[in-house]
């Protein structure tokens, strides 16, 4: 079992034929991905390195693959488009890699999509991967393994640390999530909890926040009432300064919220492990899985 | 992307927020020369990309960024105390900022001081636009000590703010008669004016009633998403590189995100959570980390070179640690880019690398063979250890 991806799970690549999205398709699909489809508008009737065929619209992949998630790489003035033409068209999951997409966007297609049912995720993440089974995003496949921890992460290298180091214990992954590290994210932190929460072959939840917003207060508020498993967490950021950009549009510290302090506190709170450290995480899940 | 506050007025009066008449000035004489064409009292004020200005200091200890002056000879002088100076304020740090502009604005006849902001909700993941009778103050200290004396309205993002909403914000603050109509109408304005220049925070405060009855916005604060300054080539130019340190002006020349800290441990990352994260632990080990860089996920020679130069023309910094963790990028391509920097710019500080994912061993056996002193780490707390026993 797993969350949101699997085995048979049909993605079509939308910016399958630029370069990010050319790339990391062969990556996707070298890992065992079922990319059904592309869509490069005007190239329709064609074929991406001679094996994907290619469409001019999302509508169009679904009907003739039956393409159920949509994974894209179109360029941030064109990123808020290319997610509302694929939920519009039927597809049940977005996965939005594009970093730079203005955050008015992100805000108007969030409310967008509430009339059509298609979750998103991101738009400035890693993907979802389920190990051995489907890779729907830019992490490195072979850093994963089939296992009992899934994973919530607003960054992608951390998560890669964190996803290392659960391999590496030999514990292994149910399905990794990076949200994003947007001020607008698709999907929160909450929601992929309440995945995991009820998918039976999780056993914990590594969770990886950061500075800005409150989607980790709100994590916790979620995992004190309803959690039934162990949550380890580590928020970034502890020693950065209030009102600077970290990087991510969303990590920042605005009006005294947001800090890092807040949410390990909320987080402990709520009867989480947090890990001041990001080397700790492995061995927190190991310790509290054993418990 | 900030913008100071002669700037954010202009880009307000140009969807009709009512707003004092007022002129920039850069010398005494041009203070002068507005003063007179304003024709009556004005107040000179300090162009900072800070808060406060009105209770800073200057370096040399006169007081007040914000100074009302009755003659023109009188804001010739004040713009003269104030230019070229420093100005300290609670949101400067004790640096200060160089004062090199000032804006001379016709006085207003203040009956009362409100506060209208808007800015996104992340919970909500809408914009709420906030309303106080506090005005004039720090709004954070008004959410902290009388949280309802704020009033809040939440925008929907696909409908827009309606007229109703309007008129909420403009009742909750009090206003009646012409006042009421001018403020619903400065409001609508305000509302148009952030969502069409794609600001992440528009800021009245404080708003006024004048004593002939009108509703001014009296300062203006706008910051802009700079994710979207691509459809504002006019805001884009306002950047004031000035207001700006010049190492991360550099760094974002080569797509480097870097952002200057107080520490010596210089960090190279590739990801913004991990690039924090790395910070996170040289402080555990009982460093300080002197800066954060995100060279990015493309991590290619010329990249890590370029992040290295400005990494070292700190002059604060003692040691330098790289964690990369290699996913599509690869550890040898990493090693290549790092070792290919250090030759070229002559490296004399310890560097501490710490390699991980894909390639991990090949890049680190080139570490080892290129006859440079580096220190090769096998995790990240063992790196910042090194990192910091290296400063001690």
């Amino acid at each position: 079992m797993s969350i949101l991806v699997d085995k048979n799970t049909r993605v079509v690549v939308q910016g399958i034929t630029g370069k990010e999205g050319s790339f990391h398709a062969k990556q996707c699909l070298e890992y065992g991905t079922q990319v059904v489809a592309g869509v490069t508008p005007g190239k329709g009737g064609t074929r991406w390195e001679e094996k994907v065929p290619i469409y001019n619209t999302v509508a169009d992949a679904v009907q003739a693959q039956a393409a159920d998630a949509a994974l894209i790489f179109v360029p941030p003035p064109f990123a808020a488009d290319a997610i509302l033409e694929a939920a519009f068209a039927g597809v049940k999951l977005v996965v939005c890699i594009t970093e730079g997409i203005p955050a008015r966007d992100e805000a108007r297609v969030k409310a967008g999509l509430r009339s059509t049912g298609a979750r998103l995720i991101g738009p400035n993440c890693p993907g979802v991967i389920t190990p051995g089974e489907c890779k729907m995003g830019i992490m490195p496949g072979y850093i994963h393994k089939p296992g009992r921890v899934g994973v919530i992460s607003r960054s992608g290298t951390l998560t890669y640390e964190a996803v290392w180091q659960l391999t590496d214990c030999g514990l292994g992954e149910t399905t990794c999530i990076g949200i994003g590290g947007d001020p607008v994210p698709g999907t929160s932190h909450t929601e992929t909890l309440e995945l995991f929460n009820a998918d039976p072959a999780t056993e914990g939840v590594v969770l990886i926040g950061e500075i800005g917003g409150t989607s980790e207060e709100e994590a916790a508020a979620y995992i004190k009432a309803h959690m039934k498993k162990p949550v380890v967490a580590f928020i970034a950021g502890q020693t950065a300064p209030p009102g600077r950009r970290m990087g991510h549009a969303g990590a920042i510290i605005a009006g005294g919220k947001g800090t890092a302090a807040e949410k390990m506190a909320a987080l402990t709170d709520a009867g989480v492990v947090v890990v001041k450290s990001p080397t700790e995480i492995g061995a927190a899940m190991t310790k509290a899985l054993k418990a | 992307m900030k913008v100071h506050e002669y700037q954010a007025k202009e880009i307000l009066s140009r969807y009709n927020v009512a707003v004092p008449r007022g002129k920039v000035a850069f010398s005494a004489d041009q203070a002068y020369a507005a003063a007179k064409e304003l024709n009556g009292t004005v107040v000179v004020k300090a162009q900072i990309h800070a808060g406060g200005r009105g209770k800073g200091t200057f370096n040399d200890g006169f007081k007040g960024g914000v100074k009302l002056a009755k003659t023109a000879d009188e804001a010739a002088e004040y713009a003269k105390k104030m230019l070229g100076n420093v100005l300290v304020t609670h949101q400067t740090g004790p640096a200060g900022k160089e004062v090199q502009k000032v804006y001379i604005t016709e006085a207003s006849d203040i009956q009362k001081e409100y506060y209208l902001g808007i800015v996104l909700d992340r919970a909500r993941q809408m914009n709420v636009i906030m309303s106080s009778t506090e005005g004039g103050v720090e709004i954070e200290k008004v959410a902290a000590e009388a949280p309802d004396k704020i009033l809040k309205t939440w925008v929907d993002p696909l409908l827009g703010l309606q007229p109703y909403q309007a008129r909420q914000v403009a009742f909750g603050l009090g206003f009646t008669g012409e006042a009421f109509k001018e403020c619903v109408k400065l409001v609508s304005a305000l509302y148009k004016a952030h969502e069409e220049t794609d600001s992440t925070l528009t800021e009245i405060n404080p708003l006024v009633l004048t004593k002939e009855g009108h509703v001014v916005a009296l300062d203006a604060k706008m910051n802009f998403d700079d994710n979207a300054l691509y459809r504002h080539p006019d805001i884009h130019e306002m950047r004031d590189l000035s207001e700006e340190d010049p190492l991360e002006i550099e760094a974002s020349k080569f797509d480097l995100n870097y952002i200057r800290l107080d520490g010596d441990i210089a960090c190279m990352v590739n990801g913004a959570g991990l690039a924090m994260a790395t910070m996170d632990v040289i402080k555990l080990e009982g460093g300080e980390p002197a800066n954060f860089l995100d060279v990015g996920g493309g991590a290619t020679t010329e990249r890590v070179k370029n992040a290295f130069r400005i990494l070292l023309s700190d002059k604060h910094v003692k040691a330098v640690l790289i964690n990369i963790f290699g996913g599509i990028v690869r550890c040898d391509v990493i090693a290549e880019g790092v070792i290919a920097a250090a030759k070229e710019i002559g490296v004399k500080l310890p560097v501490v690398v710490r390699l991980q994912g894909t390639n991990v061993d090949k890049g680190k056996e080139m570490l080892k063979a290129s006859g440079l002193k580096f220190s090769v780490a096998d995790n990240l707390k063992q790196a910042a250890q090194m990192a910091v026993a290296s400063v001690k």
